[in-house]
């Protein structure tokens, strides 16, 4: 009965003024609404450009280093261990960048539940002959199909089909800057040298675009098979295994296990790629602190209308007083009217934040670089719409404290006894 | 004859201590029955306004005792005041103090609906009966600034009546009104006093009005001086 009569006040007394209780829901709506927007906008974005890296990064890559070996016989023999040993000129001879014992390592990661999914890989530095003069590039050795499925091949390969490496025998899917150099089409015939003087031709079968411009003039793509034969090694040749995680912060603790368990070089992706995940930190911090910003504007807007409120509705307060409301139901009233201030003024801006995240989404927005994406990279993240709407309320609840704290306190006898 | 006792004050002292100490009440002590129509008469400032709002509960900062119903007021919380405010005490002021955004009828039913003691549509039978009594329910559904000054404070005294409370307190009611409406709410009073055995606490420097009560509580300079 008390919360509904408090309730009707309110609500009376909103009304009375609702040209004032609007001006205060536009403030919050306008916050809201850009609130969202921003988030919304701002994460795609982010999402976008970490994409950009990280949907075709490994979570982990598992390769060997070419380097010198650490352990050298003087440091084995006892007669010399407590003495400096100085050797000059070594040379990494017998390192090999070949992952040894590679089908075993592969099948042991397969039966791993914390992995999605592995993708061998072999790196063969060639040159591309064109006419008199060689241009350097590199030949990745992929399974097209886990390469599509784990790293989205398919998404940059913008002409020919990313499978056919695998169905047409000899064939190589070049860069698109590479492409150029070569004035290559699909359907041409490239011819490449190897390290040790073979040549091979290879039919072009496609052309990829990844959005960065240098990566596209060096390399191009082929099957295992393909360039395996092109390498001169047998069919179990892997030099890179790349690991897709189900959690990827996990990433480098895996890392760590992988390298002392298969003796191998691990690298996770934190690792090699720590500055993304800072830029993206620091453009969510910026969107949170202007939306937090334009939020607490809202609220000293409503803390400004109700404080006028409660002057003009002194007498009313008073004799609500006199008549027996106490302290406190005056308290709640205010703070009825600050709440639905915010809550109607929040729901209307969580609407009008997803309106205007729709027409963002609806701006063309191309770029030879991203040839996937076609207008403007939005994130339909409940999480923000949920903290919209949590926001609007304890603003709205914040800047109505002080005020309903102050009608709670007048006095009706210095208001009675002043008329 | 103790429980025909509605409220009884107790040496009651008040001073201000702003600059100076002025002492404004020196030991009132009265009692009020039920049924009595008292009027509390006196020159303007001689604390007769301040008495009341010691009386109706608003004002805390006094010495002395305060019984209101046969319990003390003294040590009660500020919510507790607020109930019996509800509960045991009407209030007609100067000013009418009608909420505006409110309608009449609701204006009356809204210390009503706060007691909560009746559902809605009870209340507002109450109310309507009230209004009749003061023969203005044809204004029920008007809003409350939409009334003549006269209608205002019938509408204020209806308010006061509406959870029957044992005493109804009254500053200068007839201070802002003509001749004529001041007739109409003395007669008001005088007949609520007669014939719903309502106590009425009346304060007032209109001594024709005073003349009219059935007693008369005279002060000056913050004192009794006759009653």
């Amino acid at each position: 009965m008390n919360a509904r009569l408090i309730i009707r006040i309110a609500k009376a007394l909103l009304l009375a003024r609702w040209k004032q209780t609007l001006v205060a829901a536009i403030g919050v709506t306008f916050s809201i609404t850009m609130f969202i927007a921003l988030l919304s906008f701002m994460t795609g974005l982010n999402d976008l450009l970490d994409g950009l890296i990280l949907n075709r990064t490994a979570h982990i890559r598992l390769f060997n280093e070419i380097k010198p070996n650490f352990n050298q016989p003087i440091n084995l023999s006892k007669e010399y261990q407590n003495h400096y040993n100085f050797i000059r000129s070594i040379k990494s001879g017998s390192s090999r960048q070949e992952i040894y014992n590679s089908e075993a390592i592969m099948q042991a990661l397969r039966m791993d539940s914390r992995v999605t999914g592995i993708a061998p890989k072999i790196i063969a530095q060639v040159f591309f002959k064109d006419g008199t003069i060689d241009i350097t590039g590199v030949i990745n050795g992929i399974d097209a199909q886990e390469e599509i499925s784990l790293f989205h091949f398919s998404d940059y390969v913008t002409e020919g089909n990313p499978l056919d490496i695998q169905n047409v025998s000899n064939s190589i899917i070049l860069g698109k800057g590479l492409a150029a150099k070569l004035l290559a089409n699909v359907g041409d015939v490239v011819l490449v040298t190897t390290a040790m003087q073979q040549q091979f031709s290879l039919k072009v079968v496609g052309v990829f675009q990844s959005g960065l411009q240098e990566f596209d003039k060096v390399e191009s793509y082929a099957s295992l098979s393909t360039t395996q034969k092109i390498v001169g090694k047998p069919s179990d040749y892997v030099t890179d295994i790349q690991l897709k995680m189900n959690d990827i912060t996990q990433a480098p603790l895996v890392a760590k296990e992988y390298a002392q368990l298969f003796q191998i070089d691990a690298e996770d992706i934190q690792t090699a790629n720590s500055q993304f995940e800072t830029g993206s930190f620091v453009r969510s911090l910026i969107s949170y602190s202007v939306g937090i910003v334009l939020l607490i504007v809202a609220g000293f807007g409503i803390y400004n209308i109700l404080n006028m409120m409660i002057y003009e509705k002194m007498d009313s307060i008073a004799i609500l007083k006199a008549t027996g409301f106490s302290g406190s139901d005056v308290n709640r009233i205010f703070l009825v009217i600050a709440l639905s201030i915010g809550f109607f003024g929040g729901t209307l801006g969580l609407f009008f934040g997803f309106v205007l995240s729709v027409m963002i989404d609806q701006i063309p927005f191309n770029t030879p670089s991203l040839p996937t994406i076609k207008t403007y990279p939005i994130n339909y993240n409940p999480v923000f719409y949920f903290i919209g709407s949590s926001f609007s309320l304890v603003t709205t609840y914040l800047a109505g404290w002080a005020p309903s704290r102050k009608a709670s306190k007048i006095d009706p006898v210095i208001i009675i006894r002043g008329k | 004859m103790i429980d025909t006792i509605v409220l009884q004050a107790r040496q009651i002292n008040k001073s201000f201590h702003d600059p100076v100490t002025i002492s404004i009440l020196k030991d009132i002590s009265f009692i009020i029955n039920k049924g009595e129509f008292v009027s509390v008469t006196g020159k303007s400032g001689c604390g007769k306004s301040t008495l009341l709002y010691i009386l109706s509960t608003m004002d805390t900062d006094y010495e002395g005792e305060l019984f209101i119903g046969g319990e003390k007021m003294r040590g009660r919380t500020e919510k507790q005041l607020a109930k019996v405010r509800n509960e045991q005490i009407g209030f007609v002021f100067q000013f009418h103090y009608l909420l505006n955004e409110f309608t009449v009828l609701e204006n009356v039913m809204l210390p009503g609906l706060k007691l909560g003691l009746h559902t809605e549509a009870k209340v507002k039978e109450l109310a309507m009966d009230r209004l009749d009594t003061l023969s203005i329910q044809s204004l029920a559904n008007k809003k409350a600034n939409q009334l003549s000054g006269g209608e205002k404070q019938r509408v204020a005294i209806a308010r006061a009546l509406i959870n029957s409370p044992s005493i109804i307190m009254c500053d200068e009611p007839t201070g802002n009104l003509d001749k004529k409406n001041s007739m109409i709410v003395f007669d008001i009073f005088k007949k609520i006093a007669e014939e719903n055995k309502q106590t009425l606490l009346v304060v007032t420097h209109d001594q024709e009005f005073a003349n009219n009560t059935h007693r008369i509580i005279k002060m000056e300079d913050g004192k009794i001086i006759e009653q």
